[in-house]
This record gives structure tokens, C-alpha cells and sequence, in this order.
């Protein structure tokens, strides 16, 4: 196997054109006393060399998940995994954790949602760097002290060498966030994951963090895969979206066509969640109605389907494939898409119907609370 | 308020800010004091007492009496050959300027056997904890982390000695030793500490591979062995030392029990535990050589408790069994 591993990656290595990193109805199942966690459940997807791939939906949709699963970091015991992952030619579930650690910092890297417990609370931050980078590229303790030092620089550390010392703990959130980015990036992995890299961060600092990992890819080529639950995120740092939602992909497309021609209804829900700078004050935010749905047992049919205003009978017992709509690269999984005379139907029928998903998504519902709770805020 | 909240903290609860066992590392030890309430305080002041008071008698031991303190062996009644003269105590006085906790039965100073009977109470903590610490807390550490097998077989012993009632397994092992002195009572202590170390480094360990930076550094290609000894096991030493405080108390407990019962270093050595045992039967005539182990044993054990659990809330340790 090693062999035609090799000689794989020679191959697709001259093949500048093919994806770096391609997903195959991926599958990641959790054992768990109450049943069979479904929390990836059959996700295909591709990144070319030196795209940016955003992976949105809302919390427990698996993007976590997906992206743990594809560098083989579920670690938990009760895990199963199907399908296929193939970076740079190379299949990765059929690898070893043992030869997962030649891929894992030098090829592919992570940066997590939390900078405050990512990092060892009782190891300096740059012991926490040098001794990744000794290990990986065995250079001596100056010249990795001093590699470290110019990737703190790099992530726009202030008083890098001051910073050295610190614990975790005398750092900020931002500024941790930073370190850890400055880790991922130590030995120049060619592909980096993105796993809510801002969520627990100031709206303010949040900017500074994209902007930073969007400079950084774009200096050193890498690929890199975007996890977040906001759109708005990802709307001007991505080149292509994937909607997630239930372990599935439910939409796919370039980030300009997704926004500018979306599909599935989840997507659209999704993009009425983000607040707009130019909605008049109090607007207030449309949130999906509904919950999340059970990953142990999924509604049959189409997933969305309790949520969904433009749901149909048939939504109710068949599930929708992911095909192709006529722009090329997207795809979506909806029978009734959106700004298809079919939807429109359908949204018409709902809201004749006066089902309640479809009304709070007209607006129809929170104008009427707006109106009562109007008398309160504006007194 | 960090404080408070990492009391609180659970490990279960992935709360973000929880629980960071190493976030005032770098207090120094006066600022920590200041934090302290003040009955830790005191704590803190007895316990150092104790620290400097032993050493203090163990010295004056070593270099042959050349500190002022008595002689805790001497009879301070007993005929003198060099000096052909009787000595000028008397048996069971009361406290006084010369006999500061009065003298015991036989007319041994009392405050000179207290300060060097701290010693042995010291040494077994001491000892005791060490052994828990490194023994059990490596143990400990690796089956939370690579779980398993191991994990099964090491926590299975642990229990099986567990399961043994402490004071018969140490009675047996104490009487296997032709010689008692401290060291062996010591070794044996520090042997039978090393279950409840494992167990208490086993939850934090569990609790400490399931958090982020552990997977962050899987995600970056550490071997799994420096996840173990750079990640681990500095996270789990941090609460385990403010275990061992309080489990230092109990040990000092049951080298107490183990001088009353007779089996603990070998006499005329003072303990706290021989000191209580031997003039307990003499309590008619006397009752300050009881009193006065006994209330340096209750305030040690007290003391270390105290900082113990001044220190747990601290780190937000969980889990203790002894
Ligand atoms: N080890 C596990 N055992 C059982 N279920 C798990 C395990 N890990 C994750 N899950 C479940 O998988 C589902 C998907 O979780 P995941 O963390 O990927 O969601 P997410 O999209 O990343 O959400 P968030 O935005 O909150 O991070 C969740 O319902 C979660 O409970
Ligand atoms: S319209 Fe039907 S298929 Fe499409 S998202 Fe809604 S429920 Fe699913
Ligand atoms: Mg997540």
C-alpha cells in the first residue's frame, strides 16, 4: 500500500488541476447509548489548491464534525467513519494515526473556535511553538526560537519577543487566537481548517482574525476550509459555500452565485439570520423557527422539512437529492427550490395555508409581535 | 471573579473560561498568602512553624545539641555521670519557664519531644507525598489518556489495593520490616498512597484529554507520548499538589494511629501518636503530655486540610478518594 501511495501523490502532484482535497459521501456515525448519532452523513465535496471552501449552518449541524473527520481527529472510541478522503492523491482514512502525524501540522492544520482552552494553560507560548517546530523541521532551540518570534510577528503580535514568555493566560482572546494561528502555521501546512475561528471573540477582533487568515493563506497559497454558523462570514472571504445542515450537504456554490441565487430554503433562512447595516433600527432578526433537527432519528424526507416554509407533502416523505442546478458548480437538495416557479407555488400555498414556519418567515408573525412589543420599547 | 468561577467550574460543563489550572502560576507565594482567608492564613503560619520547628530539631539532632532545645530523651531527673549530679526535673511538672509544656512522666521535656516528634509527621507527609505524586500521578495521567487496556489492568490493581482495609494491608507490610525506623514507616505510607493519587490523577487526566489543546496538539503531529509528558501531566501535577495537602493530613492521621498502636518508629524516637500513647497511661498524674500531641497533631492535620482545600477551589480540582 505504501508504495502505490507514493506513487499516487507523484502523479496527482503533476496534475496541478486536480483538487487538493476531495470528499466522498463521508460518513461519521457516533455510537451512543440513545442510538446512532448521525452527525455527517454523506458529504461530498472538493477544494481546489489555493481555494477557500466556507462550511456554514447552524450549531450541531456537523461541521465540527466533518472537519475533525476529514483530518482524522475524532479521537472519541465510539466513532465510525465511511467514505472516502483523499488529499494530494492520498487516501487519509486508510492511514495510520502513526502516519496521520507526518500529514497533520506540516500538511494540514487546524485553528479552533476557543482560543482559550486551545492552548496548554501552564506551558509559555513559545515554548508551546518552538517545540512544534523543532520537532518538525529539527532545527536547534535558537533558530526555532527565532522562527517563532517572526511567525508572532507575523500574525501581528505586538512585541513578539516580550510575548514569548507569556502564559496563555496574561495573553487576550485575540491575541491567543493569534498564537494559535502562529502554530497551525509553523510548518507551513498546505492546507488549513478554519473551525469557527471567531466565535468566542470581540465583533470587533473578529475582523482583525479573518483578515489576518485571509492575508496569510493568500501569502502562503494555502487551502483552507472555513467552518462557521454566520454567512456573513464567510460572504467575502470564500470562494466557494457549502450549506450544511443535519450532517448533509444541502447546498453547494460558488460564494457570488449562493449569494446572488440561492437555492434551498435553509440557505435562505440562514441569510435572513444576518443583520443588515442598512435595516432600519429594532428590525428584528428573523431566527429559524424551530429546532435543530434529531440526528438519532431525522424526520423522514427531506430534513428541513418541519422547519421549512416552502414544505410540501412530498418534502415530507421523499428525500431530496443533491443535483445540479443549471449554473455550473451548484448544487442544491430541495424539491421546491427558492426563486423556482415551483417554490413560489408552494410558499404561496403555505402561506394561504397560514403554516406558521412560512408566516414567520414572510415577516407576518414578528411584524404582528413587533406591533405589541412596539408599545413597550418605544415608552 | 475568576476565582469563584473556577471553583465552581466542572469538567463536564466545557465551559470556555473554566477552569485553567494554571492561570496564577506565576503569583508569587506572598501575594497567594494575601489571597488566602484568614484561617488559612493561620494555616499557613502553623504549618510553617511546624516546617521550621522540625528542621530546627532535626538539626540540633545532627550536630549534637548545639541549638538551645532539650534533649528529647533525657530524663531531666536522671543522675548525670560527668557531672556526678542528680538533673533538676521532676516527673509530670506542669508548664513553666524552664519545662515550657511541662515534662512527661519520666521527666522528659515536653516542648523539645513535641518539636522533634514533628519530624516524623513531617517526613511521612513528605515521603508520602512524593510517592503519591509521582508514582500514582503518572500512573494516573497516562490511563486517562491513552485509556484502554492499560487503563482496565492499572485501575484494576489500584482498585484490588484499594479494596484492602488500609490499616490491616499497612500493619502487614509494616511487620514484614525487621527494622521500623522512619524510612521504612515512610516508604510503607508513601506505598499505600499511591491508589488514591492514581485515582484522583485518572479523573483529572480524563477531564484533560478531552480538552481543546490536547486536540490541537494532536492536530499539529505531537507524538502521543509528549501529548502524555508536555500537555498531560504538567495540567494533572498542578491540581495533584493541592491534593496532596489534604491527603498529607490523613497520612499524618495514620502514622499517628500506626505510634499509638505501637508499630510505628521504634522507640525511645518521639511521635506525636508514641508521645500520646506512652503517657496515656499516666494520664492521672498528668495530662499536658497528652494535650499537647494531640493539639499539635489536631492543628497540622486541620492546617493542611485547610490550605488543601484553600488550594482545590483554587484549581477547581474534583474528584478525591483516601
Ligand atoms: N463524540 C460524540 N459522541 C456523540 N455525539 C457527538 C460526538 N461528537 C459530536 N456529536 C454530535 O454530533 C453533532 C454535530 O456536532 P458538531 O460539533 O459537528 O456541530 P457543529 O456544526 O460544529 O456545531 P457548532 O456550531 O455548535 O460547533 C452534535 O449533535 C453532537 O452532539
Ligand atoms: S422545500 Fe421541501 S425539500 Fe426543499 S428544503 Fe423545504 S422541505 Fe426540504
Ligand atoms: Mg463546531
Amino acid at each position: 500500500m505504501p508504495t502505490a501511495g507514493a506513487d499516487a501523490t507523484r502523479l496527482t502532484r503533476s496534475e496541478k488541476t486536480e483538487p487538493l482535497l476531495v470528499v466522498e459521501d463521508l460518513k461519521t456515525y457516533f455510537q451512543t447509548p440513545n442510538g446512532l448519532v448521525k452527525a455527517v452523513d454523506g458529504v461530498t465535496l472538493s477544494v481546489e489548491r489555493g481555494k477557500t471552501l466556507g462550511v456554514v449552518g447552524e450549531s450541531g449541524s456537523g461541521k465540527t464534525v466533518l472537519s475533525r473527520s476529514i483530518m482524522r481527529l475524532n479521537t472519541a472510541g465510539n466513532v465510525i467513519t465511511h467514505g472516502s478522503v483523499t488529499y494530494n492523491g492520498e487516501d487519509l482514512l486508510a492511514k495510520s494515526p502513526r502516519q496521520m502525524r507526518d500529514i497533520w501540522g506540516v500538511e494540514m492544520a487546524m485553528v479552533f473556535q476557543d482560543p482559550m482552552t486551545s492552548l496548554n494553560p501552564v506551558v509559555k507560548v513559545g515554548r508551546q511553538m518552538t517545540e512544534h517546530i523543532r520537532h518538525h523541521l529539527g532545527v536547534s532551540k535558537k533558530d526555532a526560537r527565532d522562527t517563532a518570534v517572526e511567525l508572532l510577528r507575523s500574525v501581528r503580535i505586538p512585541e513578539p519577543e516580550a510575548r514569548f514568555d507569556n502564559y496563555p493566560h496574561e495573553m487576550s482572546g485575540g491575541m491567543r487566537q493569534r498564537v494559535c494561528i502562529a502554530i497551525a502555521l509553523a510548518c507551513g501546512p498546505k492546507m488549513l481548517f478554519a473551525d469557527e475561528p471567531t466565535t468566542a471573540l470581540d465583533v470587533t477582533v473578529q475582523h482583525q482574525i479573518l483578515n489576518l487568515l485571509g492575508q496569510q493563506q493568500v501569502d502562503r497559497f494555502m487551502t483552507m476550509i472555513m467552518v462557521t454558523h454566520d454567512l456573513g462570514v464567510v460572504a467575502g472571504r470564500t470562494d466557494e459555500i457549502a450549506v450544511m445542515y443535519a450532517g448533509k450537504v444541502v447546498e453547494k456554490a460558488p460564494t457570488k452565485q449562493l449569494f446572488a441565487d440561492m437555492r434551498h430554503p435553509y440557505t435562505e433562512a440562514l441569510l435572513r439570520s444576518i443583520p443588515k447595516i442598512d435595516d432600519p433600527k429594532h428590525t428584528k432578526l428573523s431566527a429559524i423557527s424551530g429546532r435543530p433537527p434529531d440526528l438519532i432519528n431525522p424526520p423522514s424526507g427531506c430534513a428541513f422539512s418541519p422547519r421549512c416554509p416552502y414544505a410540501q407533502p412530498q418534502c415530507f416523505t421523499d428525500t431530496p437529492p443533491l443535483g445540479a442546478a443549471p449554473t455550473p458548480g451548484h448544487q442544491y437538495a430541495c424539491w421546491f427550490p427558492v426563486g423556482s416557479p415551483e417554490g413560489k407555488d408552494a410558499w404561496d400555498k403555505n402561506l394561504e395555508a397560514k403554516r406558521p414556519q412560512t408566516m414567520a418567515a414572510a415577516g407576518l408573525v414578528n411584524a404582528t409581535e413587533e406591533l405589541a412589543a412596539g408599545a413597550v420599547v418605544g415608552g | 471573579m475568576t476565582l469563584l468561577d473556577d471553583a465552581k467550574s466542572d469538567t463536564s460543563s466545557p465551559s470556555p473560561s473554566s477552569n485553567t489550572p494554571g492561570k496564577k502560576k506565576r503569583q508569587s507565594p506572598l501575594a497567594v498568602f494575601r489571597e488566602m482567608p484568614i484561617l488559612v492564613k493561620l494555616s499557613a503560619l502553623w504549618v510553617l512553624l511546624i516546617v521550621v520547628g522540625s528542621i530546627y530539631g532535626k538539626i540540633d539532632v545532627l550536630l549534637d545539641d548545639v541549638l538551645p532545645l532539650q534533649d528529647p530523651i533525657l530524663q531531666t531527673n536522671a543522675f548525670n555521670p560527668d557531672t556526678l549530679e542528680f538533673g533538676t526535673g521532676t516527673p509530670s511538672e506542669n508548664p513553666s519557664l524552664t519545662h515550657w509544656l511541662g515534662t512527661d512522666s519520666i521527666a522528659r521535656d515536653g516542648f523539645a519531644r513535641i518539636v522533634h516528634g514533628s519530624w516524623v509527621s513531617l517526613i511521612v507527609a513528605l515521603v508520602s507525598a512524593t510517592f503519591g505524586i509521582v508514582v500514582g500521578g503518572f500512573l494516573g495521567s497516562l490511563v486517562g489518556f491513552v485509556r484502554g487496556k492499560t487503563e482496565t489492568i492499572i485501575m484494576s490493581l489500584i482498585d484490588v489495593i484499594l479494596a484492602f482495609p488500609a490499616l490491616v494491608l499497612l500493619l502487614a507490610m509494616v511487620s514484614i520490616f525487621e527494622v521500623r525506623n522512619l524510612y521504612v514507616i515512610s516508604l510503607v505510607i508513601g506505598f499505600l498512597s499511591i491508589p488514591a493519587y492514581t485515582r484522583v490523577a485518572r479523573a483529572n487526566s480524563l477531564a484533560i484529554s478531552n480538552r481543546e489543546f490536547v486536540l490541537a496538539a494532536q492536530a499539529i503531529g505531537t507524538k502521543p507520548s509528549k501529548i502524555l509528558f508536555r500537555e498531560i501531566i504538567p495540567n494533572v501535577y498542578q491540581s495533584l499538589l493541592s491534593y496532596a495537602l489534604v491527603a498529607a493530613a490523613f497520612v499524618i492521621v495514620v502514622e499517628g494511629t500506626l505510634s499509638f498502636l505501637g508499630l510505628s518508629v521504634q522507640l525511645p524516637t518521639p511521635t506525636w501518636g508514641n508521645m500520646i500513647n506512652e503517657a496515656r497511661s499516666n494520664i492521672n498524674l498528668t495530662v499536658w503530655p497528652v494535650v499537647w500531641p494531640s493539639l499539635a497533631l489536631t492543628f497540622t492535620v486541620l492546617s493542611f486540610n485547610q490550605i488543601g482545600d484553600f488550594f482545590q477551589k483554587r484549581n477547581a480540582v474534583r474528584g478525591s478518594a483516601l
